[in-house]
């Protein structure tokens, strides 16, 4: 006989689970109970939100089901941005919920929530337990569901008198998968009829997302596209699962893709998408999204096929098998006036920005991270410009490299995902790319970066703005600036805290060193690759605040509803 | 292609699992997109874990069809069709409660004898008369029905079977 809180250590230890991210309280003492003795490492997070997202950041570099453990009502609303942001992204998740006890539930008890109704929405699946002997088969179909097919976050909601109660059951080893049986295997005819349109095409275009990433596909995407000498597109996901470097990487897509590749969409007469769900991000105006193409979408999940965009060739498996199915029914072919046209677009028109700039640009900074690194590092960000910014002057030439919230946008995100990236990846620098908006939204969790001694380097480009809400009001809502400055200096005067207004609200550097890590300030140029190079060096959690150009804008932009061949350029 | 965009009445029919919380799922995810759904109705099947739901929503087929797949995507939903554009069978069973008075009883019982109803209950002001029809009987026994004082329905809502 065990308690159902032993049962639940031994089912996380059962599916493989080694590191924990969570934090305790009433519900869920008798499971931290037993977690003092297992051998887990855990980590104590200072607010649940940045336990989930470092379980994300955990599952996204590593591959491997993230794990979390919350406590009920608000332990478990807290968690909701995270599990929403793993469920737009697709990424697996576990996350065990305390719960009052059975009998007072719905009683408006001390910290009870419906966590299974809040959280129906923003889970893959989610499941209340009420009986301690379903607990270990519960546990092994959570693991089951958030790692297979279209991976997404599962919580499991245990009341206390559940977790205290006892059972001599353990998993019969047979998971109930009626409902679930995802198709890995796409039909050969859809790949035949796929592999005949690649053949006849004479301008196609592939377009990668984040089941290419997901899927460990990124091999088989890089040999197929070049074998065909087909160029590549990807999302904001799908960074890394194509090298940036290649001379076929047309690059990001969408809004804020490069001109290469929105225009090598509008022109093509075959898009073959491979694990992108056609994100309004990245279509812009649905109608006339690759007007002259047949559309091929490979995805593992049917929903996301025809969602948005009509699929002529639907092709529903896992990327990795439908691009080694693919493979042998493809030979390389002659284009030489659409990749004529190719290079001139990505000659004449690559991300860039004004070079002779005196101020610290965001764009300058993120390529000294580049240089800096050599490209070897795992990237998070944030949610904003610098987002952008980071998948434009970065360049990703490996999968699981670039962490963002592509779906959701959790500003947030990226420091306690950096957290989670590094607990995975103790081998490798991983850096944060945030501005000063998003930065302070999570950045209670350097201190847990700073218990574990996970040397992360932190880079907050200040540019004293919620910098992507400014753009978009200096260009569609007539420079009216409500509610973005976040700079003193930037106010106007009678907006200004009256009395000495301290030069930086709130000073980054301070509050690194009051988190027990090292805070570098520069405002110079030529001061941010040595401050990089000595954030790196350091061995040490790390915020580098780079004070930059105020009112840079992102660009090429898409306007929202205008279509991907209307970008706006910058004045460059 | 085009006509993707056509209103009418969808029949989904779903086989989920016989779980608490299963209603909620699916009736979220319709409600969720700002579909009404017109008439639900769950029951048992010949596997005890198992309960079949018929749904009527109106609704455009493309809308419908992103509907069915997200359907299907629940892992407590085995199976999921939609009958719209299948051969089927579909019955509802009506009551309805119509005020009388001793010079219209007749009419009332007589309407209800032709079109296959059944009076059920009799009191000195009123009568209960229960049906059984597919969609169309139904709505053509209520018109029939409308000039008299009606004060209570009940309707089980639309249960299908295809046909083959």
């Amino acid at each position: 006989m065990r308690t159902g809180a032993k049962c639940v250590i031994d089912a996380l230890s059962d599916a493989g689970v080694k590191t924990i991210f969570g934090l305790p309280g009433g519900t869920v003492l008798d499971i931290f109970a037993e977690l003092y003795h297992a051998p887990f490492e855990f980590f104590l997070t200072r607010h649940e939100q940045g336990a989930t997202h470092m379980a994300d950041g955990y599952a996204r570099a590593t591959g491997k089901p993230g794990c979390c453990i919350v406590t009920s009502g608000p332990g478990a609303t807290n968690a909701v941005t995270g599990l929403a942001t793993a469920n737009m992204d697709g990424i697996p998740i576990v996350c065990i919920s305390g719960q009052v006890p059975s009998s007072m539930i719905g009683n408006d008890a001390f910290q009870e929530a419906d966590t299974v109704g809040i959280t129906r929405a923003v889970t893959k699946h989610n499941y209340l337990v009420k009986n301690t002997a379903d607990i270990p088969g519960i546990i092994a179909e959570a693991f089951d569901i958030a790692t297979s097919g279209r991976p997404g976050p599962v919580l499991v909601d245990i009341p206390k008198d559940v977790q205290r109660a006892q059972t001599d059951a353990v998993f019969s080893g047979k998971l109930h998968r009626r409902g679930h049986e995802p198709v890995y295997d796409a039909d050969p005819k859809q790949v035949a009829k796929l592999a005949k349109a690649i053949s006849q095409s004479r301008r196609p275009v592939i377009l990668t997302g984040g089941g290419v990433v997901a899927g460990n596909a990124a091999a088989e995407l890089t040999a197929f596209a070049r074998k065909t000498g087909i160029p590549v597109t990807t999302t904001l996901l799908g960074l890394g699962g194509f090298p940036d470097t290649d001379p076929l990487a047309l690059r990001l897509a969408g809004m804020h893709g490069s001109v290469a590749a929105n225009l090598a969409i509008s022109a093509c007469d075959l898009l073959i998408s491979v694990g992108a769900r056609f994100d309004d991000r990245v279509t812009g105006k649905i109608s006339e999204f690759a007007p002259n193409a047949i559309i091929a979408h490979v995805d593992i999940d049917p929903s996301a096929i025809s969602k948005s965009v009509p699929a002529a060739i639907p092709v529903i498996g896992d990327a990795k098998r439908v691009l080694k199915a693919l493979m042998p029914l493809v030979k390389p072919q002659e284009r030489s006036p659409w990749m004529a046209q190719i290079k001139a677009w990505q000659h004449e028109s690559p991300f860039t920005y004004d070079k002779k700039e005196s101020r610290i640009l965001p764009q300058y900074a993120i390529e000294q991270i580049y240089e800096v690194t050599k490209g070897d590092a795992i990237v998070t960000t944030d949610v904003g410009q610098h987002q952008m910014w980071a998948a434009h002057f970065f360049k990703y030439t490996h999968p699981r490299t670039f962490i963002s919230s592509g779906g959701l946008g959790t500003m947030g995100f990226g420091m306690p995902a950096a957290i989670g990236a590094k607990a995975g990846c103790r081998d490798r620098k991983v850096v944060c790319i945030s501005g000063d908006g998003s930065i302070q939204m999570n950045f209670q969790e350097l201190v847990v970066a700073v218990e574990h001694d996970l040397p992360i380097v932190v880079v907050i480009l200040n540019n004293g703005y919620l910098g992507m809400v400014r753009q978009w009001q200096e260009m569609f809502y007539r420079k009216e600036y409500s509610a973005v400055r976040l700079g003193q200096n930037l106010r106007a005067k009678n907006e200004r805290i009256k009395d000495k207004p301290p030069a930086y609200l709130p000073d980054f550097v301070k509050m690194a060193e009051a988190h027990g890590a090292v805070g570098l300030r520069v405002t110079q140029k030529r001061e941010v690759a040595p401050a990089l190079r000595k954030a790196f060096a350091l061995k040490r959690p790390v915020v580098v605040e780079c004070i930059t150009k105020p009112d840079e804008n992102v660009y090429p932009m898409v306007p929202p509803g205008a279509s991907l061949s209307e970008m706006v350029q910058g004045l460059i | 292609m085009n006509n993707g965009n056509q209103i009418r009445k969808h029949a989904i029919i779903a086989l989920i699992e016989n779980q608490p919380g299963v209603l909620a799922r699916v009736v979220g995810l319709i409600s969720g997109r700002g579909y009404n759904i017109e008439s639900l109705n769950v029951g048992p099947t010949q596997d005890p874990g198992v309960s079949r739901m018929t749904m009527v929503v109106p609704g455009d087929d493309r809308v419908l069809e992103q509907v069915t797949k997200q359907l299907k995507k629940l892992v407590d939903v085995i199976k999921v069709t939609d009958l719209t554009r299948e051969a089927c069978i579909n019955r509802e069973y009506l009551m309805v409660k119509v005020a009388i008075k001793r010079e219209n009883r007749s009419d009332v019982t007589n309407l209800a004898n032709v079109c296959g109803g059944q009076i059920v209950s009799v009191h000195p002001r009123s009568l209960v008369v229960e049906m059984v029809g597919d969609q169309t009987s139904i709505a053509g026994f209520m018109e029939l029905m409308k000039p008299f004082k009606i004060m209570d329905i009940s309707r089980s809502g639309m249960i299908a079977m295809s046909k083959d």
